[in-house]
């Protein structure tokens, strides 16, 4: 049956040696709710969770499922409704902004829809400074911060100087993207949140942005959060699958383990819409 | 931000909209540069001249004169001494005296006149003739005489040492002069207004102070409610229900209402120009802040604002630099239409008497309130309020033509 699966096994080094597994970010009973009376929405409903250190976690569900609202709580970028959040062992403290820039150094995310992740009237050189700046960098020769943007470019197939004085309005979608992820290669925050970085763009650049995520996590050793509505591209990129359905998690494990046996109808649902998964291609 | 101020200049109400305003403020500038002077100069004595030339007739009888034969002069001359009801009243005699109606042509003077000669008779007392009727024709007749009588009129004048009367000069009929010849000659393209003053000179400075507070109302409503949206908008919480509370009771209350209550409660020599616009710019920025709170609301979870946080970004940078440029188009269309309403609040405000105070600045508003009580309308001088209304039109209808210009260019889905 595994012999089956074409994943690319050789990238989780977390399965080699489980043991050295760290929670980097965990939560307990957290809860989203928009609204109040009649106008209730629980957009996220007693989720529990806990990631680990170098892992790479999918969390897949349907449109409206409250992924991300999931991920803006997880940013801080939305408050929580109820339950707790722990990061790096500690309870999450944000109260503050000091604090919230802290907490921001060590978790970054990439957005759903490059078009409007882009103040338009910004040009790019200000983006890949800002993450420059905000690793400590403000006082480098201006050289050397050039030098950084450059190579974090170089890291995502684009060159600095066809970049360098334009407007976002000006790339492709394709290009946004992986400027997002230059730009997250130049934080190296611990915990990079994806929340769907592929569904807004055209399928040839969606390759590319995958193997991109890949390679972050192999060099950087950073814990990647993917958040999908594809099973199958979820399967194929992680060690851990979350399914998200209403927003409650209906089931989590290791990906092999629920693609092979899965437990809940949910994604037994899920996965009779991606049939050919477990089958050779 | 300059592709959008270039491309507005490529919507036709835009253009239009710009262009009157420009010549209104071109007039403003220049005007007063040709014609210096205090502009609230009393230079009329008496109320409401008719718009036109005024030439000096002391200096006309000084300039060179030359003798030109016109063979309409006297016709002229007497046209002028008859009014419409004089001629009716003509004809009535003429149709008593025998004269067949067909014969008689109203509007042809020079064939009434001669009728008029020939069957005029001051002995005759026709039936039925009131005494009063008889006087008048015969102050009639003498009036029509007299026109035409004398062919010079002589101009004494006292000597300086005897005080006896001497011959200065002769005027005959036929002498002209030069208007350019003569020294003083005043143009009062408008008129003059109840005061004597010229309204012309008037209405331009009136513009320029009207526009003046306009720009300070205006100014003062958008920065408030800019302000107060962006603070309700994005801080939200405790602050957001606070200012929505004030703004909702500034809502409800007219604002004209307590803009008339504050400035009656301003004791009058308080009142200037200045005070009236700040006052006016106090009491209308509710819609400034509601429409940029909404705007702000559904700006501040925008992704590129997220982004703009989890770069480190702090509140007032993100203020400024991700949302204020989204919110920049919508508030300068807000400010010039507030500009156009701060225009039109003093006009109203002073029509009523509670507008600046002033005695050394005129503004729009006081214009008209001047006009009304002394009842220019009743005593037919138009001038000295139709261009009134003309400017303040002109500039809020240009003022209101550029912004649907830019509405158009800030929202392409307007472009049809
Ligand atoms: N700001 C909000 N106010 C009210 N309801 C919201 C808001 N954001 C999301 N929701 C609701 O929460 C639910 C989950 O949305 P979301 O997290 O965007 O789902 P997903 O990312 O999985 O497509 C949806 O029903 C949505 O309507
Ligand atoms: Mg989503």
């Amino acid at each position: 049956m595994h012999e089956g699966s074409n994943r690319p096994t050789d990238n989780r080094p977390t399965e080699n040696c489980p043991t050295e597994k760290r929670v980097c970010l965990s939560g307990t009973g957290v809860t989203k709710v928009f609204g109040a009376g009649s106008r209730k929405t629980v957009a996220v409903d007693h989720v529990d969770f806990s990631f680990n250190e170098g892992e790479m976690i999918s969390i897949v569900g349907e449109s409206g499922s409250g992924k991300t609202t999931l991920v803006k709580m997880l940013l801080g970028l939305t408050s929580v409704t109820d339950g707790d959040l722990y990061f790096m062992g500690k309870k999450r403290d944000i109260r503050t902004r000091r604090r919230k820039k802290a907490y921001w150094k060590g978790i970054q995310a990439i957005f759903q829809d490059p078009f409007s992740a882009y103040n338009i009237f910004k040009k790019i050189d200000s983006v890949l400074l800002d993450c420059v700046h905000m690793r400590g960098g403000r006082h480098l020769p201006h050289e050397e911060k050039i030098r950084m943007i450059s190579e974090a470019c170089g890291f995502v197939n684009l060159k600095y100087e066809e970049l360098t004085n334009k407007y976002p309005f000006e790339l492709s979608g394709g290009q946004m993207q992986r400027l997002m992820i230059a730009r997250i290669f130049l934080l190296r925050p611990k915990i990079l949140l994806a929340d769907e970085p592929t569904s807004m763009i055209d399928a040839c650049s969606r390759a590319t942005i995958l193997d991109m995520l890949m390679k972050l996590r192999a060099e950087e050793g950073m814990t990647i959060v993917f958040i999908t509505h594809d099973l199958g591209l979820a399967y194929y990129v992680s060690d851990r699958l979350m399914i998200m359905e209403k927003g409650v998690i209906v089931e989590q494990g290791a990906a092999d383990e629920v693609i092979l046996n899965p437990q809940h109808p949910y994604t037994k649902q899920l996965l009779s819409d991606v049939p050919k998964l477990t089958e050779p291609w | 931000m300059k592709n959008i101020f270039k491309q507005a200049f490529h919507s036709p109400r835009f253009v239009i909209g710009f262009s009157i305003f420009a010549c209104i403020l071109l007039t403003m500038l220049i005007y007063p540069l040709l014609m210096p002077g205090n502009p609230l100069e009393m230079i009329g004595l008496g109320t409401f001249f008719r718009p036109g030339t005024y030439v000096s007739v002391y200096d006309a009888l000084d300039a060179d004169s030359r003798t030109i034969k016109l063979s309409d002069a006297d016709d002229n001359r007497l046209a002028k001494a008859m009014s419409d009801a004089d001629r009716i009243s003509m004809m009535e005699w003429l149709a008593v005296a025998g004269v067949p109606a067909e014969d008689i042509d109203l509007r042809d003077t020079h064939g009434l006149i001669s009728l008029w000669k020939k069957y005029y008779d001051p002995s005759v007392r026709p039936e039925g003739m009131t005494k009063a009727k008889r006087n008048y024709y015969e102050r009639l007749n003498n009036r029509l005489v007299a026109v035409t009588r004398a062919d010079t009129i002589t101009m004494l004048s006292p000597d300086a040492e005897t005080g006896e009367m001497e011959e200065r000069g002769r005027v005959a009929k036929t002498d002209y002069v030069n208007v350019s010849d003569v020294t003083n000659v005043r143009r009062l393209p408008l008129g003059t207004d109840n005061f004597g003053r010229d309204m012309l000179k008037e209405l331009v400075s009136a513009c320029g102070t009207s526009l003046f507070i306009g720009l300070v109302a205006g100014g003062i409503a958008t920065f408030i409610g800019l302000l107060l949206g962006l603070l309700a908008g994005y801080i939200g919480g405790l602050l957001d229900d606070f200012i929505m509370f004030f703004t909702n009771i500034f809502t409800v209350i007219p604002s004209f209402v307590i803009l008339i209550l504050i400035s009656f409660s301003i004791d009058q020599s308080q009142r200037g120009a200045l005070t009236t616009a700040v006052v006016i710019g106090l009491t209308s920025w509710v819609w400034t802040t509601r429409s940029v709170r909404a705007q702000v609301l559904s700006l501040r979870n925008r992704d590129h604002v997220n982004l703009s946080k989890l770069s480190g970004h702090s509140l007032s940078r993100i203020v400024l630099t991700d949302i204020l440029p989204y919110i920049a188009s919508y508030v300068v269309m807000a400010f010039i239409l507030q500009i156009s309403s701060g225009i039109l609040a003093e006009a109203q405000l002073s029509l009523l008497g509670l507008g600046p105070k002033t005695t050394t600045t005129p503004t729009l508003g006081l214009m008209m309130n001047w006009a009304m009580l002394y009842s220019a309308h009743i005593n037919g001088a138009w001038w000295a309020y139709y261009p009134v209304i003309l400017t303040i039109a002109l500039i809020t209808f240009s003022l209101n033509l550029m912004n649907t210009g830019l509405d158009q260019v800030f929202n392409p889905q307007l472009r049809s």
